[in-house]
């Protein structure tokens, strides 16, 4: 069909970032230009919160949308036949992706957060007794706290906390302290959108599942740093993201196994996830599809599948391999500046630097780094209660992808003396 | 590297985001509230002393912040000291035009203090950086909840 139109995905050569980065068109552009002034190069260390596209994905959603593109699952014509085999195509890219057993056991949703939303509201409602309880970090994305905290306003369960250890890792020892008899869930996340910090998920499932308890993973960073294969970590749920993953925004991804799947009830409502309907009673159809109401994102779809054709053209270890030099050379640069704090530094972290500056608050040093052209994050981060662990109220992030170089860890370095030298 | 960042960081706003003027908790006050800037974690509380016919003979802030919601929390406090409660929310509204509106947009907030307004102007480079007005604000929208009996505001 008219997608392998699109430019092939490389394949497994020696990795080449200049190869990479003429994939991707933004990185090209300048940002900062005004008249009788020259733009700076853009140094694009923000993937982390979404990480930018690749021609591959550009092009292959734009050429279905121009020639294969109508709603899937439903009409009997060719178009939606063609729609439609695309969509679902995807969803095996999606189970080879991340080593699942089947195809059945990938639903598409609308996010992560969405993701969440749905193991919460559909597994802890339909499972969880008031009294019951659920484990999570205190690294967790609010993604991965808020929805339990709804279910707990829902249905009385009970909240319990990994603490974090000083260098960012999670306190294993804790964490098996915690795993009483009323611990429904384990939820953490893969890798720490904050620290980097991975963590060990074998060893998480290992104690769990010791207890009968079930692991959730939220991966949306770790399935973009390093390859990930939900068998052997043994998940019983793993959440990823498109548009970290060089995808489109719009569609996310929950895995779960189907002994779960198979008895979770519906989460919402709507076409394409029933079998019958009368106003009566509606049956539902089997998972994954009984998750999907409505229209599906068909043309994100597209976009995910082509993105992890990309990315495993290119090897999600060789991809690891190139991020962690630049971790590494980041970290001495960045760790050679005085005052300057480095949080988070896990062994075997992934190549997300949160740092703090003496003196200079992470909101000022955003500004300052964008006018060298340097894109960062500052904030919270979307971690709050790890803002208040670390005893900071924000902190600056600088995450690194694929396409970043060496030279673009030297920029940031660079930009951020310059910043200490302003405010002396 | 920096040049044009000077109109936003001019030396005066460096020395208040260094060196905050009225900062720290008082013993005396009779409204307060505290400011949340969700997305940079900006946190502020702001203290008032107002006298029996309204006007706030102290005002005083503490909580952490970037060096322009530090420093316009520091100008304000030295502001607002003397001004009743109208002429504060009049001087808001005008500082809020400043770091949002062009000169010709701004609204008539009457007549207002022309030393208090010649030291607002030091902030009025954020008005090129939308990003950052929500930092410049958050002092004045916590004043404001303060003044209306508000525990807590934020500027998300």
């Amino acid at each position: 069909m008219s997608l392998t139109a699109a430019r092939p995905a490389p394949t497994n050569a020696p990795f080449d970032v200049e190869a990479v980065r003429r994939d991707f068109p933004i990185l090209t552009r300048l940002v900062h230009e005004k008249p009788g002034r020259p733009g700076k190069p853009l140094v694009y260390l923000d993937s982390a919160a979404s990480a930018q596209k690749p021609r591959q994905v550009i092009d292959a959603m734009r050429e279905f949308l121009e020639t294969d593109y109508a709603n899937v699952h439903r009409g009997v014509h060719f178009l939606s036949q063609r729609a439609t085999d695309a969509y679902e195509a995807v969803r095996d890219k999606v189970a080879k992706f991340l080593n699942a057993p089947s195809r059945e056991t990938i639903v598409f949703t609308r996010n992560a957060t969405e993701a969440f939303n749905l193991v919460a509201q559909s597994f802890g409602r339909a499972f969880f007794q008031p009294g019951d309880e659920v484990v999570v970090s205190a690294m967790e994305h609010h993604a991965n706290l808020v929805p339990w905290q709804i279910l707990r306003t829902q249905a009385g369960i009970v909240l319990k906390i990994v603490p974090v250890l000083d260098d960012g890792s999670l306190d294993m020892d804790a964490l098996a302290g915690l795993l009483g008899p009323r611990v429904r869930l384990v939820a953490v996340t893969h890798a720490s959108n904050v620290l980097g910090t991975v963590n060990p998920a074998r060893e998480i499932t290992r104690l769990a599942h010791a207890k009968g308890i079930p692991v959730l993973f939220d991966g949306s960073q770790a399935a973009v740093h390093m390859p990930v294969d939900v068998q052997a970590i043994d998940a019983d749920f793993y959440i990823m993201t498109g548009h970290k993953l060089y995808g489109p925004t719009g569609i996310g991804v929950l895995y779960g196994k189907k002994e779960h799947l198979d008895r979770m009830p519906p989460y919402q409502g709507g076409g394409d996830m029933i079998q019958t309907v009368t106003f009566e009673e509606t049956t539902f159809r089997e998972a994954p599809y009984r998750f999907e109401a409505g229209t599906p994102p068909i043309m994100e779809g597209i976009g995910l599948g082509a993105a992890i054709d990309y990315v495993t053209g290119i090897g999600m270890g060789a991809i690891q391999a190139h991020e962690n030099r630049l971790l590494a050379h980041a970290t001495e640069r960045l760790s050679a500046i005085d005052g300057l704090r480095i949080i988070g530094t896990a062994p075997g972290k992934a190549a997300i630097v949160s740092f703090t500056i003496e003196g200079v608050h992470p909101h000022d040093i955003g500004t300052f780094v964008d006018r060298a052209g340097v894109a960062i994050r500052v904030g919270r981060h979307c971690a709050e209660p790890l803002m208040d662990r670390f005893g900071v109220g924000a902190t600056a992030r600088a995450s690194f992808a694929m396409y970043n170089t060496e030279a673009e860890a030297d920029a940031l370095a660079d930009a951020v003396k310059a910043v200490k030298e302003f405010f002396g | 590297m920096f040049d044009d960042l000077r109109d936003l960081y001019q030396e005066v706003i460096l020395d208040h985001g260094k060196n905050p003027r009225n900062f720290g908790k008082p013993d005396e006050f009779n409204r307060h509230a505290r400011g949340d800037n969700p997305m940079c974690g900006d946190k502020i509380a702001v203290y008032l002393l107002l006298d029996q016919d309204g006007t706030v003979r102290d005002a005083r802030f503490d909580g952490r912040g970037c060096a322009i919601s530090q420093a316009s929390a520091s100008l304000m406090t030295e502001i607002l000291k003397g001004k009743t409660a109208a002429e504060a929310e009049a001087l808001f509204g005008h500082f809020h035009d400043m770091c949002t509106k062009d000169d010709d947009q701004h609204g008539d907030h009457g007549h207002l203090d022309e030393e208090a307004l010649e030291k607002l102007q030091v902030l009025s480079g954020v008005r090129e950086f939308p990003m950052r007005v929500k930092c410049a604000t958050l002092a004045w929208h916590t004043m404001h909840a303060a003044m209306h009996g508000e525990e807590k505001t934020s500027t998300e």
